[in-house]
């Protein structure tokens, strides 16, 4: 998007706890097209970061290769970013994330980076529950390479030349579900309401968080016909619930009627408030969040918010039971065992 | 028919089948001549298969030190009956072939110009030992070693020493052991002229060297150099390497309140995931690796390109095999260097090293680490099937408790609070050589992008020609600093003998030098030169520039290395005469020696060097 931003903000303007205002976690200016679903979600993004007073450089942001993963550069101008190749920013995240156990781990994906080229990467970040937030923008289309239908296009989609995909699509919610993701949500990028503290709750959680934020193409995939278009998600969106992330030091104030909100306690002690859940659902019951799924795909509805969460989730750091401390902050002391022993070693080969 | 006469000096071959356990007598009977202060060479020939299918285990003892394998087996030991043929067809004239002739052997199978042995392993089995048929399969083993130990004139006390240490831990195995190795014994002494004319001495030739196989030797100087993460998929030969780091990691970095770990090991669903892993992990400041071999060298050359042009440090072990594509996967060749210095799309050069002994496996892996992080790329230890998977003699490793790692140039906390500003790939020191800094360092300072795309000295994206042929420029300047911190050449003269010089690396040094001395003694004395690593030093180039002829010895189809060093240094390619091997076998100097003479002949002929592969 080809403008000036201005570099003039309110003297005013609000800061959070840690003293820093919205604009210290913006990033370089966008280069997507005007209008891009992507451009929302950095937006959201910034939004959630500055809200949770995340310190920018406790962020590592990666990605892999498309549209979506251009947009690190747009986001946490002072964390590190890392955009590594194509479909392989899980493999990447693993690696530094084993080095850093302390960071907040944020990648960003999209549905050709994820469902095609990186499938096998993504299915087995989920498999070791990597502690990270992973956001596929999910536009159902080959943006940089000119509008070719991903693997996330719904069967029958009308594409801008005119064809209709003819293969099945594969949703990558109820895969991850179905691969045990301990946190799946789904969003939309024109619902920054709904967003923003989706990406707060993943955040908090600890293990892999999983949200597929549905996120128009405006230049190849917003035509009629077309199932990621901006007026077709708006019609089609069934929402399962609204959600809040209430810090730990916060007071929960909540003003929905009894029997319509759901508290649930993250691994950090935040809590998440959900409102208006849909009938016999718990996204805490992995078996009722399928079904759900389930039932709406089944009524052509795009079933958005907290899917599922496992609040008592393990991630690979837990499972491997690596030390507390930062693997990188390690020295010869911790890790050189010496001549002493390397002569016993010796001693082993004679 | 002549007896074969030599002390000291001789190969002899196991023939066994697969999964019947015969690895620990073999080992054991290796080990016990490497006891009595002789130089040996082990080697493993083994199929692509887990129980059933033939396997050979080759000896070599040879007291002038020479490792290498040396052609024709002098005395077979056959405990495989479906491989018997072959067996029997491999022995030199005058040499013996062992058997069991619990069973009458065949008489198709009877030479006329070697020395049969029978020895009745299973009836003496049956008659000894009630347990069941699988043990009675190991005391087999331990039956035809007795019979070796009486056959060469082995010290019993040795070998009962071996047994002692093998069973400390299962102690009532030891009487049977012991019982099964006095049989072989006492049914030579029994039924035949013992010792061989072929046979051995205590001599005291090995110092305080050890016996040890090159991945064991990598993965514990992964662990010296202080690698915290290893992520690898598995593949023949390079396995081991992870599991020596991961049982040496087990067993030397638990914190010891908390027993967790100092160290994470991930197998990753493939080789992709395995090298994307390392990269995410040297990005953020922690000393990672993987091993692989060829396969695995192909799915992880697109994350090469990454590393070499985002700089990112990292270690990879290739432990190459027989290729092309599967190849023979359970046999050795030096056939990744290309595939490896060329590593991925574009302009690509990687630093690659060339260990020829377990002690090299060690220290190069160590100094990997360091020079990784030094130069900021990738480096790859060109090790093999051979080196990585036999037991070699070898210097014992050493470790100097003041050394600390060198993590390059990158910068703390305090060093960005100095700094006005940062540029991530800007010279600042003139050495081709940028800052950088690791992810969570400082508030404020320090952050950048990286990408593979091209980008400018502040780390900002461009399509800019200037700043990409800058950079570009930059990794060149880089790359020749390189020169200067890898290791040396070396040289096994101390002035030019000639004209005639001889290039090897790795583990064809082995059989390299033994034809050195054999070609010496025919009256053509050979200046050589061992390479260590890419980039090349001037003295790799000054020493092809001194010489007419040099034969490069390298064990692949294509002369590999002697396109690199045409390529890299712009010689004279007709004065590189390429002698190779790439059967699958450890080459032995006999081959060498055997082309560089048939070269010489051609020469004299008027031509100007002999093609081996159509000669």
């Amino acid at each position: 998007m080809s403008f000036i931003r201005p570099v003039f903000r309110h003297p005013e303007s609000p800061k959070n706890d840690l003293g820093y205002t919205r604009q210290y976690y913006e990033g370089a200016l966008s280069t997507l097209c005007a209008g891009c679903g992507h451009d929302s979600i950095s937006g959201a993004i910034i939004q959630a970061c500055f809200e949770l007073n995340i310190e920018p450089h406790r962020v590592a942001k990666l990605s892999g290769i498309g549209c979506s993963s251009k947009t690190p550069a747009y986001y946490l101008g002072n964390s590190h970013g890392f955009n590594s190749v194509h479909g392989r920013m899980p493999s990447v995240t693993t690696g530094a994330s084993l080095a850093n156990r302390k960071l907040l781990y944020l990648g960003v994906s999209g549905d050709g980076d994820t469902a095609s080229i990186g499938m096998g990467q993504f299915v087995h970040v989920i498999r070791r529950n990597l502690n990270m937030v992973y956001i596929v923008m999910n536009n159902g289309c080959y943006g940089l390479t000119k509008g070719q239908d991903s693997a996330t296009a719904d069967f029958g989609s009308i594409n801008k030349s005119g064809s209709a995909n003819l293969f099945q699509n594969i949703d990558l919610v109820g895969l991850a579900l179905e691969l045990g993701a301990t946190f799946v949500g789904r969003s939309f990028s024109g619902d920054k309401g709904h967003l923003v503290p989706m990406i707060k709750a993943a955040m908090a959680h600890n293990g892999f968080a999983f949200i597929d934020v549905i996120s128009p193409c405006v230049t190849f995939n917003n035509n009629v016909g077309s199932t990621k278009s901006y007026d077709y998600v708006r019609a089609h969106m069934e929402a399962t619930s609204a959600i809040d992330l209430v810090p730990e030091k916060e007071e929960i104030t909540t003003s929905y009627a009894e029997g319509s909100t759901k508290l649930i306690e993250m691994h950090d002690h935040s809590m998440i408030e959900l409102h208006k859940l849909a009938e016999g659902w718990d996204p805490t019951d992995q078996h009722s969040a399928v079904q759900k799924l389930q039932e709406s795909r089944n009524k052509g509805e795009i079933l958005t918010g907290l899917i599922y969460v496992d609040t008592e989730s393990k991630d690979l750091h837990d499972l491997i039971e690596t030390v507390p401390q930062p693997l990188n902050t390690l020295t010869e002391q911790d890790l050189c065992p010496g001549s002493g022993t390397l002569e016993r070693i010796n001693g082993e080969f004679r | 028919m002549q007896q074969l006469s030599a002390i000291n000096d001789l190969v002899i071959r196991f023939a066994n089948v697969n999964g019947t356990g015969s690895a620990s007598a073999n080992n054991m009977f290796a080990k016990s001549i490497f006891r009595m202060g002789l130089p040996v060479t082990p080697k493993n020939i083994f199929p692509s298969n887990i129980q059933g299918l033939p396997t050979w285990y080759e000896v070599r003892v040879n007291e002038h030190g020479y490792l290498g394998r040396r052609a024709g087996v002098d005395i077979l030991v056959s405990v495989n009956p479906q491989s018997m043929a072959k067996d029997v067809a491999s022995v030199r004239p005058s040499g013996y072939f062992i058997y069991d002739n619990t069973r009458e052997i065949d008489k198709n199978l009877i030479r006329e110009d070697i020395h049969y042995i029978g020895v009745p392993m299973i009836e003496l089995c049956r008659q000894h030992f009630t347990t069941d048929t699988r043990s009675h399969q190991l005391l087999k083993n331990m039956i035809y070693v007795g019979a070796l130990v009486a056959l060469l004139d082995i010290e019993v006390e040795v070998v009962k020493g071996l047994i002692a240490d093998q069973f400390r831990k299962k102690e009532k195995l030891i009487p049977p052991n012991y019982q099964a190795l006095e049989l072989g014994i006492q049914y030579i002494k029994d039924h035949y002229t013992y010792p061989l004319g072929l046979r051995l001495e205590r001599r005291n030739l090995i110092g305080e060297s050890i016996l040890i196989d090159g991945n064991t030797a990598c993965g514990l100087g992964a662990v010296y150099a202080g690698a915290t993460v290893a992520a690898w998929y598995p593949i023949t030969p390079s396995t081991s390497v992870v599991s020596a780091f991961e049982k040496y990691v087990k067993r030397l970095r638990k914190d010891e309140e908390t027993g967790k770990n100092k160290y994470a090991v991930v197998q990753a669903e493939d080789e992709l995931a395995a090298i994307g892993m390392v990269i995410g992990a040297n990005w953020n400041g922690a000393r990672a690796f993987t091993a692989t071999s060829g396969p695995g060298l192909s799915l992880m050359s697109e994350f090469l390109g990454l590393a070499y042009f985002a700089e990112i440090p990292l270690v990879l072990i290739d432990v190459q095999r027989t290729g092309p594509s599967t190849g023979m996967p359970t046999r050795t060749q030096q056939s990744d260097l290309t595939s490896a210095f060329y590593a991925s799309h574009g302009d690509t050069k990687q630093v690659l090293l060339f260990p020829s002994t377990p002690k090299e496996c060690f220290d190069f892996t160590a100094d990997a680490f360091d020079l990784a992080e030094r130069l900021q790329t990738p480096i790859l230890i060109m090790t093999d099937l051979d080196l990585g998977m036999n037991d070699h003699m070898s210097p014992p490793f050493q470790w100097d408790d003041k050394r600390l790692y060198d993590r390059g140039k990158v910068l703390s906390a305090s060093d960005l609070e100095g700094l006005e500003r940062f540029g991530r790939y800007e010279d600042v020191d003139g050495d081709g050589i940028p800052y950088r800094t690791i992810p969570g360092t400082h508030p404020t300072k320090g952050s950048y992008f990286t990408r593979g795309t091209s980008r400018n000295e502040m780390a900002q994206y461009t399509e800019d020609s200037e700043p990409y042929v800058r950079n570009m420029d930059r990794l060149v300047k880089k790359w020749n600093e390189a020169k200067s911190h890898v290791p040396a050449p070396e040289f096994y003269q101390e002035k030019d003998k000639g004209k005639q010089g001889m290039i090897f690396f790795g583990t064809s040094t082995y059989a390299a030098l033994e034809a050195l001395d054999q070609l010496e003694a025919a009256g053509v004395p050979m200046d050589a030169m061992r390479i260590r690593s890419t980039p090349f030093s001037d003295e790799v180039r000054d020493f092809i520039g001194r010489h007419k002829t040099v034969y490069v010895v390298e064990q692949n189809r294509d002369a590999q290395m002697r396109s690199i060093l045409v390529n890299e240094l712009d010689v004279d390619p007709f004065k590189l005469v390429p002698v190779l091997n790439y059967d699958g076998m450890p080459i032995t100097a006999e081959a060498i020696t055997k082309q560089v003479s048939r070269t010489l002949q051609s020469a004299s002929n008027g031509k100007a060097y002999a093609d081996p592969q159509h000669s």
